[in-house]
């Protein structure tokens, strides 16, 4: 199966701060992939890479393409959400369903109706007319009308209440993504994204600290909640992570035998979110 | 399918500039004219009244009777002095037509960068070159045809408040002021200027895509204070002796033409020196400065139009060049 995506040794410096250090990554088709980081830590440098808005150094392909030499024929297959501001802001709800139709040969106008017949948007409200939820409404009709093989959502719901951050997850899932279909996500909130990921990039100055499906981290990392006669032995184990709770401590193990650790006390599955905060802990200090 | 698509892209490309600025390339000159055509009323009406006052009667003018004594030369001259008339009456549409152009090209390849909307943009498969070329079409033709169009609708607005005005004085001037050659022949050769207009305008286009796709702020400071600054220095250090040149020509052609080329016609404000403007003696000479077909063809084949051409199409290309590599900007 070839890689949608494929970066090897991808590097970018801006003057003395290196943003992109050698990463080296492969996404497969039909994977929902979060890229997960703290700020600064090179998602939205990764994401412009990709999508052909950034110089960069080494090898990058996206779907067989350079990003920086074929931007034009890349944007066919590849769709793209920066966040939720960067709809003209002078332009009609109709105008902006004519000009993508008119310019994406891929965009299926009446699909983008009928998504667009789901929401309270009027063919001729301005953008500036409509609100942060409703701008993401129409962006998202647009992009989801679009037979793209890629489509790339950088913290695409900042700023918008939970019910449109759910409904914007609903609608990808149920109404466009399919096995054909690649989707490369970041956000700050993973705890909402975390039951639709295939995948998980966590990326930290510049490097990429874990690269693993869902399957596996399942797998490789446990939380166990232990009583406190117990701690000691926990932590001569060398947990990632210890968190404290109701006088009990949680630990966070990274490959250790799951059968061993259900002597020390109850064994969970770790949210992505106690994942992140241990892998990244000291990223500020 | 794919021989037909860039065509088509173009076209909706160019729509997207007239969205964009309908305000400014349809509204602007057709409420200019609207207000023009207001002040020629009132002042028709202030006129009559005053004419009521003391009692003067306008049939004393005697239209028919002049134009069936006059000799065909005299005709002439007054067909050239409606034609100088009729273009003077354009002038505020011009005016604010440069300023359309002016700040439209600053804005064009900006604009969108300080809100971010560039990143929409640049998410559709359209390539950079495609982009500012459609920005070229709209601020070369789109929006000097829609100033015509309107500058044409203000002519015939006023000949019909003339006419309808010296026909309440039972005064036929239809024939003397409708001469159906004459007006096509004035509309004909206003339109052949947009094409002279476009060439001679594109060293303030490519300077102005230029500031706009590279500045990260302040955009108009940078257009605006870089040429005069250097000129200024010029001026200080006499720069320009190493040439034989005077400042003046630095200034003439180095500063107006990156600022102020856009200026409809201005190519033949440019050629008039302070002597040729002393021996234009009647309309005709005027008329022929500024509408005749021998300017506009001198003006085609001259150095100083091909080399702004020249200077201008290398702009173009570098604002393309940094259309595809600066697209974050500070708002």
């Amino acid at each position: 199966m070839t890689a949608i995506v494929s970066a090897r040794n991808l590097s970018k410096r801006f003057g003395t701060t290196v943003a992109l250090d050698n990463i080296n990554l492969d996404i497969q088709p039909g994977r929902i992939v979060g890229l997960v980081g703290p700020n600064g830590a090179g998602k939205t440098t990764a994401l412009k890479a990709i999508l052909g808005l950034a110089e960069f150094e080494g090898e990058l392909s996206v779907l067989g393409l350079d990003p920086r030499n074929d931007r034009n024929q890349l944007m066919q297959q590849v769709c793209f959400i920066a966040d939720v501001a960067v709809l003209p802001r002078w332009i009609t709800v109709d105008e902006v369903v004519d000009f993508v139709g008119g310019v994406h040969p891929r965009f299926s106008r009446d699909k983008c109706k009928a998504f667009l017949a789901k929401t309270k948007l009027k063919p001729t409200q301005r953008v500036r007319e409509l609100s942060k939820g409703m701008i993401v409404q129409l962006h998202l009709a647009l992009v989801m009308s679009i037979d793209a093989k890629l489509l790339v959502l950088d913290e695409p719901t900042l700023g918008l209440d939970i019910l449109y951050r759910k409904e914007f997850y609903q609608s990808l899932l149920s109404d466009y993504f399919d096995e054909e279909k690649t989707i490369i996500v970041t956000t700050h909130q993973i705890e909402e994204i975390e039951h639709i990921l295939t995948d998980l990039l966590f990326i930290r100055d510049g490097k990429i600290v874990l690269d693993a499906t869902m399957e596996q981290i399942g797998e490789r990392f446990s939380e166990v909640m232990v009583n406190p006669d117990k701690a000691d032995a926990a932590r001569a184990l060398k947990p990632m992570y210890e968190r404290q709770i109701f006088g009990k401590s949680i630990f966070l193990f990274d490959g250790l035998d799951q059968k061993r650790l259900t002597e020390l006390g109850e064994l969970h599955k770790p949210s992505i979110a106690d994942l992140f905060v241990a892998t990244m802990k000291g990223t500020y200090q | 399918m794919s021989a037909i698509m860039p065509t088509n892209k173009f076209s909706w490309l160019v729509r997207r500039e007239f969205w964009e600025y309908r305000g400014a390339f349809f509204w602007a000159p057709v409420i200019t004219a609207m207000i023009m055509l207001a002040i020629m009323l009132m002042m028709l009406v202030v006129a009559e009244v005053t004419a009521q006052q003391h009692g003067v009667n306008l049939n004393v003018f005697n239209l028919s009777a002049i134009t069936s004594h006059v000799s065909d030369g005299d005709i002439d001259q007054i067909h050239s002095a409606l034609d100088v008339s009729l273009l003077g009456l354009c002038f505020p549409i011009g005016a604010v037509l440069f300023f359309v152009l002016f700040f439209y090209g600053l804005g064009s390849l900006y604009n969108d960068r300080a809100d971010r909307s560039v990143l929409f943009w640049k998410s559709l498969p359209l390539s950079d070159t495609e982009t500012v070329l459609a920005k070229l079409f709209a601020i070369t033709l789109l929006a000097p045809v829609l100033s015509i169009v309107a500058m044409i609708l203000l002519q015939i607005g006023f000949l019909v408040l003339i006419t309808v005005y010296f026909m309440f004085h039972s005064v036929n001037a239809i024939p003397l002021l409708w001469s159906p050659s004459h007006l096509i022949a004035l509309w004909f050769r206003m339109i052949l200027r947009i094409p002279v207009n476009a060439l001679w305008a594109l060293p303030t286009v490519g300077w102005l895509f230029l500031c706009s796709s590279f500045v990260r702020s302040k955009p108009f400071l940078w257009a605006v204070l870089l040429p005069i600054m250097s000129g200024i220095l010029v001026m200080w250090f006499s720069l320009m002796q190493a040439f034989s040149l005077t400042s003046l020509w630095y200034w003439k052609n180095i500063v107006g033409r990156a600022l102020l080329s856009v200026f409809p016609g201005s190519w033949a404000w440019f050629d008039l020196s302070a002597e040729s403007f002393n021996r234009i003696k009647n309309p005709t000479q005027v008329a022929d400065a500024f509408l005749s077909l021998d300017a506009l063809g001198h003006q085609l084949v001259s150095l100083q139009l091909w080399t702004g051409v020249v200077a201008g199409v290398a702009m173009i290309v570098a604002s393309i060049y940094f259309r595809r590599r600066r697209i974050e900007a500070i708002a």
